[in-house]
This record gives C-alpha cells, structure tokens and sequence, in this order.
C-alpha cells in the first residue's frame, strides 16, 4: 500500500487515494481531504461525516447512500448538494473510509 | 426432536431442505418449510419470456414437488419473526417454533420506492422484467412496440442477477435485428456504475460488447424520480434520459417481515457472517441465498455453492463445534449475449472474472468471458439441470470453492 503524506502526517493510502486504515484520520486530516477534492466543509458535511465513520466502526464496512440517508437521516438529494456528482466516493474520500464496495 | 424452520421455498430454500434433509435423522430433526404459494419459478426464465423464447409454462414447477416428500411445506404469509422467543408467526395466527430458524425469502423488486415509478406510464411505457407477471406484461408490449428511445435501467445496486440487465439489452438488439426494425431503436443502458459492470476487466468486456451492439451507456446515474409527464428519467445530479419505452430494474429488497422482525438492514437483507452465513445478531438463524447480505451476486449460482459449504457447517453447528468451512462468494453465470452466443463467468469475493477456461484448465470445455456458441448451449442446458439436478440437491460435480486454475490471473493481483 502506498503512503502519502496529509496535513503533515503519513497516512496509508489505497491506489484511488482512499486512506485505508481507520485510525490514521482525525477530523484535521479529513478538512484537508476535503479542500484536495474542493469540498467547503460545513456543520452539515461534519454531520455526515461523523455518521459514515461511527457506522463503519458499528459495521466494519463503509455505508452506502441508501445506508446514510435511512440510518443517518441526511437525505440524498441533500447528500448530492453537499457532496456533488460523487457523494458516495466523496463522502468515503473525506472521511478516511474504503471506497464504498461497488456491489457484485 | 427438534426443528429446523425454513422461511422461504425458492431456490435457496428448497436446495438447503433437500440437502438437510439427507444428512439428518428424522428422529432427531423435524425440517419444515414455509411459503406463500406453491409456485417456484426459475426465474432466470424471466429473461427470455419477453422475447418469446421460454413459454410461461416452462419456468413454473410446483413447490411441493421440488421438495422432497418428507419435508412438509406449510402455506402462509409470515408475519414476524420472534427472535427471542424462536418463534415464527403467521398473518393467519399460527405460530411456528424453531430450534434453528433458515430465512430464505429472497429479494423482490420495489418500484413503489423511486418517485414515479409506479405513476400513469406503470405496464404502459414503463415496464420489468424481475417479476412473472412484469416479464408476461413486457412480452406483450414488446410484439406490438413500433421502436424509438428503449432505455435500460438498473435504481440501484445490489440486485438479482446482475448481469441481467446486460443480456436482456443484448437480447433486445437481437430481437429488433431478428424482426427488421433495429434502425428504429435506439437503445441506452443507464447505470448507478460507472461502467457496464461491478468490476473492471469484465466491465471493459461488457462495455466493449454494448459498443459493439451501438447500445449508448449513461453512467453514474442515481435516479432520483421517473417523470411521467417528459416520459424521462432523472437524476439526483439533474440528469434527463427521455424513454419511449422503459425497462427498468427497480429497487431490490428482502422481505418486509424481516425488516418487521427486526432482523434487516437498511433493504431488509439479513446480516450474515459473510463466510457461514450466521445471523450477526442470533446464533440460530441463519440467512441463504439472497436474503443475506454477503458481498456477492445475488444469483442462484451463489446460493447453490453456498449451500454446500453451508451443509458442512451446520452439521458442525448441531453438534455444538466451530464451524471450519468458510464459503467464499462463488459464484458463476452464463451472460447471453444475443445471436445464439454467450459468454461465461466465474468469480468469487477475492477475484474479479477473469478470461480463461472453465471448468477444467486449459480444457474447458467453457470460455470465460469470451462469447461462444457453447456457452450459449450451456445457458439453455441450465434450465434442466435447475429442475433435475440443483434443486433436488443432487451433486452437480461442480467444487463449490472457486479455483484459480485455468483463469487469467496475471491481468490481476488478487485483492488480498
């Protein structure tokens, strides 16, 4: 796995960029995440992203947009406002997560 | 005695019943299965009805047939499941209790939950072909269709079969060639991926196969609603795909009883363990087929695999032992790709299809994700063994684990 170096710290990355381990991220890292991919980071982005990384420590897997919109009542017109285009890479991207598993 | 519970007489549900049933003693084991109606369908069959190949007739056998005469079928809608209690409660009142409960009720499609979807243009201009009745629908509308704009459409993953949407928009560039008129479709596969496919090597073989056939790719959409009025699907990133006529793959979701219970996630899929296929949340229940939420197709060639690992492990299970057999995602399909060919895939959590032979390396006598005429005849052929061999839970010869011998795997470094 690649490392690379964010906000001053080495994180572990995967070849997208995606950092790969859980506790190499703090909320410092996850702005400068954001401003790499051009997200302006709000009280309502934080919210969100708060959400994908208790529900990954909950569920051991990054959640999908049905999931964040169900279990963490943003919804998703909303998430595509917050997160444009890509909220799903996105939001994973910010917050330090895998990139969401594409289903089989 | 005790009493293993089956929720579910499909697929999954009458493979681990059969198979159960073989390996245990009937003094010690009472196995029950419970469904709503006694129509068991093959529903890869709902791909070919609406061209006319299979005749409803074909795809339909009785339940109770399937099974093997000592397993009792119960008829009724469950109600609930009560997890603490082990017990199964019917809509009608009864009450069933289990030792070991088996959910094994699948997943539907759910066009009631995309906005529109179910509006004025619902069996008019907006069809599916996930259900008997959609694909019986479609097959109508489709003898008379003048052509024009037919979109494919998949909401969102995961859903049965995911190569289905594909070989149904390669079915439907046959059809209109086979009927003189494919000038007069123009056809577009719009998709929640951004490629043909989940994963890339076969999603560059799909694609390549959708440029050749002149079938457009939208992808990266996540629809938002289906506008009756502009005939149009759209986005959440306010996309527009107008359709004259649309084939859509709706939501797919498991059983409203088991969100009822408790026991779902956020599409009412039951978290598994993704190797046995335990429920998380109760040592007792188990989930097979597509009703679990394992990160693998959910496809009848899964469960089959599935179920012969999991055989092994549930008679570990009864005997209060670790279960040492871990069931890796096999999983493999045929993908008709239209004039007679298809092409063959086999994959499982670890690899991506990969070009090569199957089963035997080097031999075959199938090629994976290359479209040939045997394929195509291995396609046709499945629906016998479907009747005659896999749900009776007769042994096929296939290994349920996958082998990377015979693939391609220098195109990739496996993801472990």
């Amino acid at each position: 796995m690649p490392t690379t170096t964010i906000n001053g710290h080495d994180v572990t990355v995967d070849d997208e960029g995606f950092m790969t381990v859980y506790d190499e991220w703090d909320e410092d890292t996850g702005k400068a995440l954001a401003e790499a991919i051009g997200v302006d980071m709000t009280d309502e982005h934080w919210q969100v992203i708060r959400f994908l990384r208790n529900d990954f420590k909950d569920q051991g897997a990054t959640p999908t947009i049905r999931r964040v919109s169900t279990a963490g009542g943003v919804d998703t017109k909303k998430l595509f406002q917050l997160f444009p285009k890509k909220p799903a890479k996105k939001m994973a991207y910010i917050a330090g997560l895998p990139k969401p598993a594409g289903c089989v | 005695m005790k009493k293993l519970l089956i929720l579910g007489g499909g697929t999954a549900g009458t493979i681990a019943a059969n198979k159960l049933r073989r390996k245990l003693s009937a003094t010690d084991w009472e196995i029950t299965v419970v469904d709503a109606d006694d129509n068991h369908r093959y529903q890869p069959g709902y791909l070919f009805l609406p061209f006319g190949t299979y005749k409803p007739s074909q795809i339909t056998k009785s339940r109770r047939k399937n099974l093997t005469k000592d397993v009792p079928l119960v008829y009724g809608e469950i109600d609930r499941v009560e997890a603490d209690e082990n017990a199964v409660l019917l809509t009608d009142g009864r009450r069933l209790d289990y030792d070991v409960l088996i959910i094994a009720s699948g997943v539907t499609p759910r066009p009631d939950q995309t906005d529109g979807m179910t509006g004025d243009q619902w069996g008019d201009s907006v069809h599916e072909f996930y259900t008997y009745e959609g694909s019986v629908a479609l097959a109508k509308k489709l003898e008379t269709w003048p052509g024009g704009r037919l979109v494919i459409n998949i909401v969102e993953m995961p859903i049965k079969c995911p190569v289905a949407p594909l070989e149904f928009a390669f079915l439907a560039d046959s059809f209109f060639k086979d009927k003189g008129m494919r000038d007069k479709v123009e056809m577009t596969y719009v998709t929640p991926l951004p490629g043909a496919f989940t994963k890339p090597i076969a999603a560059q073989a799909f694609g390549n196969t959708l440029e050749e056939k002149g079938i457009a790719v939208e992808p990266d959409f996540m629809l938002m609603e289906v506008d009756n009025e502009k005939k149009a699907l759209v986005s959440y990133d306010e996309r527009e795909v107008p359709f004259d006529l649309l084939v859509t793959i709706p939501l797919n979701m498991g059983a409203d009883y088991v969100a009822r219970s408790g026991l779902g996630n956020e599409i009412n899929l039951v978290p598994v363990d993704k190797f046995t296929q335990q429920a998380k949340a109760h040592a007792n229940i188990f989930a097979l087929g597509d009703a679990n939420d394992i990160p693998a197709s959910k496809a009848g060639s899964v469960a089959h695999f599935e179920i012969d690992i999991f055989v092994e492990n549930f008679l570990e299970y009864i005997q209060g032992k670790e279960m040492t057999h871990r069931f890796d995602g096999h999983a493999n399909c045929f993908i008709e790709t239209g004039g007679k060919k298809a092409m063959l895939i086999d994959f499982n959590y670890d690899w991506e299809p990969l070009p090569g032979k199957y089963p035997v390396a080097g031999i075959g006598p199938m090629s994976l994700l290359k479209q040939t005429h045997l394929n195509h005849i291995g396609k046709l052929a499945f629906r016998w063994m479907y009747w005659n061999m896999l749900i009776p839970g007769r042994p096929m010869g296939l290994p349920p684990l996958m082998s990377t011998s015979g693939k391609r795997t220098d195109l990739v470094t496996a993801e472990k």
